[in-house]
């Protein structure tokens, strides 16, 4: 094993499906011969060529619907959205089309395909270069969303998202691009859609997170042992279908849960995980379950000090985790 | 503040056990609410709550066995109409109050908010009380870590921990009419805990064998008839009726008829006489999941075999759902068994007090038996096992009593009215 950056595992991903399937291509903004605007598709372009690494115009509606047509005649396009804030654009054709055509064709046509979207704030991304977007899209039924936390889950839910026969919203949080490093097994790699996992084990409290707050809380979780709280963390890894099974065990197991995301709090993920737990594991509970999320306000601010309110760290997963911990 | 008292549940009942609290200290009670599950005679009965207001103790635990009258649980009646719920601000401000950094272990006594939150147990807490079966008195001995003094989930881990250590000699008192075993010697095994009817038929069995001189007789009889007879009713029988026809009805009219011809075994022993019963109210035993419960054909002599299976098919299907009341298990004078079923020859019942005798049938199996003219024939046997109080009646009435029941069954034919 070799360790890696998160965009390291997510350029070899794309890199190792190209080459094992001719139908696998890119299409998305500057991924061409710049490499994409974080390089995430670096060398892909001298690699495979022009015809399977596409430059598109600056049209998002018009990425995803190429890569639609492209799906349904046997293609497996990864189509990539430069910043996952753009997306709204392709509204229409993610919802409306993709989302649907496998039910609306009554199963005769699946959709392989794949949008790549660097989502999430912490880079001073201000307005419109820090959106989270996963409650919005995992609303909709049909699309698959993931959001890695690690390069080794980064590189086997990208390659299980390009085998997946249906539309995969693949979410690739910017700050950990090149913040989290970590093993990566060598070989063919795959993590299976729709399964979370236990990052840490632990017997007083379950730490829910995904993507960039995975990292926070496994932090978080080695300041508590210090202070005698064992947390366990899950990492749900995928948003939809969420690993139900794995919340409730969880739950089960500790009775004290806290749910963190940055995104804002109003029907977001922390809600359905809430809702999951309280259905199934109301019994185990010794706490009520918690949240902490960015705020209900309209985008992340561009000031520094506005920037911190808004966005979850660890000193305020500590707090919350300490307020659980003493219930 | 009013006591709730064990009440008379019935005329010859002295003593009733707390199942089930369905109500805890703290809580708003209506009028006529159920407050508490009550068993006896291995019944269950919900007891209302008499007065509308708040529980403010229970007094008796569950499993504990108290004679009636005594007093059970107290409740503050409320003043207005309006009950006042604790309102939920006090929790809150205790909350803030008391900072995460410093776990100062503040026990504050009297104040709404610390009492409040002692007596509000979590899910998971509450499922390990009841797992660890942790009585009130232990709980109260447990000092809560939580905010405002709550009782966590990891308060009750660790006092089960303390509490298995070797003995704490910390006396429980748990009230048990059964004596209490000497604890078992450290074999592999598990402690199946005694359910309230389990405590019941034991506490009925034991007080029966040791105050009732049992004697026992049997009877062999020719059932080819009946069985004949029943083969040829059963369809027509569950068409018009929509109930198999079993042997118990026809036996239990058999029994009837046999109570009439010896009255002295429908009786009860008592220290100023041998008490005659005039009904005769037939106890069927039925067993359910947990044990074995005992309802009450009453006047089964004005009945008739139609009569006498629909009777015990009801009151089966309604033991086995748990609905039977009071009155479907009381009054009995005479008790018939039926181990039969399950393959067996002779059975030694117990005679569930204050009966005189209670009759076992045992099962129908085809032999060789010498019949008129010394000849060899294929005929349905049956052993009828009679256990009697030899207080009340010596053998030859138990003989008489038997050979009456054997004659009418042997005798018995299609003219046999079954309406």
């Amino acid at each position: 094993m070799a360790v890696k950056t998160v965009i390291e595992a997510i350029r070899e991903g794309m890199d190792e499906e190209m080459a094992r399937d001719e139908s696998v291509f890119l299409i998305g903004e500057d991924v061409g011969n710049r490499g994409g605007v974080f390089l995430a598709t670096d060398g892909l372009f001298k690699k495979y060529g022009e015809l399977r690494v596409i430059d598109s115009p600056l049209a998002e509606s018009c990425i995803v619907g190429v890569a639609i047509g492209a799906a349904v005649n046997g293609m497996k396009p990864i189509a990539e959205i430069q910043f996952a804030d753009f997306i709204a654009p392709a509204m229409n054709q993610i919802i409306q089309e993709a989302a649907r055509f496998c039910y609306r064709t009554a199963g005769d046509f699946n959709l392989p395909m794949v949008i790549r979207a660097p989502w999430g704030g912490g880079v001073h991304g201000a307005l419109y270069h820090s959106q989270s977007i996963e409650a919005t899209f995992g609303h909709i039924p049909g699309l698959k969303v993931v959001a890695p936390g690690t390069p080794a889950d980064a590189k086997g839910l990208l390659k299980a998202a390009v085998r997946d026969p249906d539309p995969v919203l693949y979410l690739e949080h910017k700050r950990t691009y090149r913040l989290v490093k970590g093993e990566v097994p060598a070989g063919d790699h795959v993590v299976p859609i729709g399964k979370a996992d236990v990052k840490r084990e632990g017997k007083d409290m379950t730490l829910i997170a995904y993507g960039l707050m995975l990292t926070y809380c496994l932090e978080a979780a080695e300041k508590l042992a210090a202070e005698g709280v064992s947390a366990e963390v899950l990492d749900l890894r995928t948003i939809k279908p969420i690993d139900q099974a794995a919340i409730v065990a969880s739950a089960r197991k500790t009775g004290k849960v806290l749910v963190v995301h940055e995104d804002n709090p109003f029907a977001g993920i922390a809600a359905e995980v809430m809702a999951i737990i309280m259905e199934n594991a109301f019994d185990a509970l010794d706490a009520p379950v918690m949240r902490l999320t960015g705020p209900d306000v309209p985008a992340m601010p561009f000031n520094q000090v506005l920037e911190e309110a808004f966005m979850p760290n660890v000193d305020k997963i500590l707090a919350k985790a300490r307020e659980l911990a003493a219930y | 503040m009013a006591s709730v008292k064990m009440p008379q549940l019935g005329e010859s009942i002295t003593e009733g056990t707390i199942s089930k609290w369905l109500k805890k200290p703290g809580d708003q009670v209506k009028k006529y609410e159920g407050l508490v599950e009550i068993i006896t005679d291995k019944v269950n009965a919900e007891v209302p709550a008499p007065l509308a207001g708040i529980l403010k103790e229970i007094k008796v635990k569950e499993g504990a066995t108290v004679t009636v009258g005594t007093e059970i649980a107290v409740i503050e009646e409320s003043v207005g109409a309006a009950p006042t719920l604790p309102s939920p601000k006090g929790g809150g401000e205790v909350e803030k109050a008391a900072a995460p950094a410093s776990p100062s272990p503040v026990t504050e006594e009297g104040q709404g908010g610390g009492s409040e939150s002692r007596t509000r147990l979590s899910p998971a807490v509450r499922a390990l009380i009841e797992e660890h079966r942790i009585s009130d008195a232990e709980l109260s001995q447990i000092e809560g870590s939580g905010i405002a003094g709550r009782i966590s989930k990891k308060d009750i881990e660790d006092f089960v921990a303390k509490r298995a250590q070797p003995a704490t000699a910390n006396g429980e008192q748990r009230q048990t009419s059964v004596p209490a075993v000497p604890t078992p010697a450290p074999t592999p095994g598990t402690t199946i805990p005694l359910t309230p009817m389990r405590r019941a038929i034991a506490t009925n069995m034991l007080k029966s064998k040791q105050t009732i001189p049992h004697a026992w007789t049997v009877a062999e009889v020719d059932m080819t008839s009946v069985v004949r007879f029943r083969q040829k009713a059963r369809d027509s029988f569950k068409l018009r009726e929509g109930i198999d026809l079993t042997f118990v009805p026809i036996i239990i009219k058999a029994v009837v008829e046999g109570l009439k011809a010896v009255p002295v075994l429908n009786a009860s022993w008592s220290d100023q006489g041998v008490v005659l019963h005039k009904d005769i109210n037939i106890g069927v035993a039925v067993s359910v999941d947990d044990g074995l419960i005992v309802p009450v054909v009453h006047q089964a002599d004005r009945m008739s075999i139609s009569g006498l299976a629909k009777a015990i098919d009801d009151l089966a299907k309604r033991a086995r759902a748990g609905k039977l009341g009071i009155p479907d298990v009381q009054g009995g004078t005479f008790t018939v068994n039926n181990p039969g079923t399950f393959g067996t020859i002779l059975s030694y019942s117990i005679i569930a007090p204050p009966q005189a005798g209670i009759l076992a049938m045992d099962a129908i199996v085809k032999r060789p038996v010498v019949v008129e003219g010394d000849a060899i024939a294929v005929r349905s046997m049956m052993n009828l096992c009679l256990s009697f109080d030899h207080r009340v009646l010596d053998g030859v009435s138990a003989a008489r009593f038997l050979q009456g029941v054997r004659r009418w069954l042997e005798g018995f034919s299609e003219q046999v009215p079954l309406y």
